[in-house]
């Protein structure tokens, strides 16, 4: 008994010494690294990270993977390769010209793909082809001018389409597996949500 | 005993692990705009009832009004938070939102069953109201896009909770539980109404 006391006091005393540090290693920050996220990994992964945290773009990507997988497994396969490449071919151009279009427009996308999920609007493929390579164009000029000026260039918006890939691949199967009854009428309510958030976007934007 | 000061140590380390990112430059406003959004319609008692009481009207009122209600609320909602961040003055904001809270309550209480226009419209002119109310509060250096998805998925979960309560309405002594809940809100909007006059 006394030399399991003994382990214990030591295993305390060696659990608290090294937890004591945790705190400290939280008291040394990084450095801020300003306007794109550098994740030391590459321009790549900058792109992929840049995509993840940037809800102008995340979401409207999110929200036509979530219209197309409502509509089916045709529009879902379709979709799902015509934004990513809509997104690139773009964000070439983008890293040419390297003039943004301007920021205020960020709501448009959210209105019009939140919206077309809200009303579970009954598109054909190629309505539906059109809608992509549209958003493809737009979000994707968007991020290729910006990767110009920032820096990482053509690579980040290589992360950043194979990102979207990934991303509207795993939401639009999902969503073409599962959507019926209950909850289509969810993933409806999540396309109300994001036509909101693109509403008061503009509100923003006109402020 | 022993573990006391090893404890005390992990109590302080999760402390520090509940600290919120500084996420600098990338996107102003990011690291708490969501996060006020979002608590912006739960720390008003006027907007919880009111909200939590669409999901019971909803509930009560069966299909389609359970899922038409909650999908096209935060679109209008949103409209009314457009017409505040334009700066449009919308007169007595603070007893439209009593006055939701008043009304929504006496339908469940009286399980009013108007037909499903009459439902929508009423709901959707007090959607204004409300998103006037939350788009006109934005804290300076905020996330506009996360803030507006904070409070329109904050006041979707409040809908989402109404619904849920609401789901008693399948037997006789939950239709009767559901029924004295809407008093209840409507009590509070009588108060409500009463401070926004007074």
């Amino acid at each position: 008994m006394a030399g399991d006391s003994m382990k214990l006091g030591s295993h305390s005393a060696s659990l608290t010494r090294t937890v004591s540090l945790v705190p400290l290693l939280t008291l040394w920050p990084l450095n801020a690294q300003a306007h794109l996220i550098s994740t030391g990994l590459g321009s790549v992964y900058d792109g992929i990270i840049h995509f993840a945290l940037t809800p102008e773009d995340l979401i409207p990507a999110i929200a036509l993977a979530l219209f197309a997988g409502l509509r089916g497994k045709d529009q879902a396969r379709r979709v799902i390769f015509v934004l990513p490449l809509s997104w690139l071919l773009a964000g070439f151009l983008g890293t040419l010209t390297a003039v943004p279009p301007p920021a205020s427009l960020a709501w448009l996308p959210l209105l019009l793909v939140g919206g077309m999920v809200a009303t579970d609007l009954r598109l054909s493929l190629g309505a539906t082809s059109v809608v992509a390579i549209l958003l493809g164009a737009f979000l994707g000029y968007t991020n290729g001018a910006a990767m110009a000026q920032a820096g990482p260039g053509l690579r980040a918006v290589l992360g950043i389409s194979a990102t979207v890939f990934v991303a509207t691949t795993l939401v639009a199967a999902l969503v073409a597996a599962w959507h019926s009854g209950w909850i289509r009428i969810a993933w409806r309510v999540a396309g109300s949500w994001i036509a909101a958030g693109g509403l008061l976007l503009l509100g923003w934007s006109l402020r | 005993m022993r573990f006391v000061p090893a404890m005390r140590c992990l109590i302080g380390v999760l402390f520090a692990a509940l600290a919120f990112p500084a996420f600098a430059h990338i996107q102003p406003g990011e690291a708490g705009g969501f996060v006020t959004g979002f608590l912006h319609p739960i720390s008003g008692l006027d907007h919880v009832l009111a909200m939590v009481a669409v999901g019971l009207w909803g509930a009560q009122l069966g299909v389609p009004a359970i899922w038409l209600l909650p999908v096209t609320f935060p679109i209008v909602m949103a409209f009314g938070g457009l017409l505040g961040l334009l700066g449009i003055p919308l007169p007595g904001v603070e007893i439209g939102i009593a006055a939701s809270a008043l009304m929504l309550g006496v339908a469940v209480m009286t399980d009013r069953k108007p037909p499903l226009y009459a439902a929508a419209l009423l709901v959707a002119f007090f959607a204004i109201f409300h998103g006037h109310a939350h788009g006109t509060e934005l804290p300076p250096g905020q996330s506009g896009l996360l803030y507006s998805l904070g409070f329109v998925v904050a006041t979707g979960c409040l809908h989402a909770i109404g619904i849920a309560i609401g789901a008693i309405h399948r037997w006789p002594v939950g239709q009767v539980a559901l029924r004295l809940a809407g008093g209840g809100v409507g009590l509070a909007g009588v108060f409500f109404l009463w401070q926004a006059i007074a």
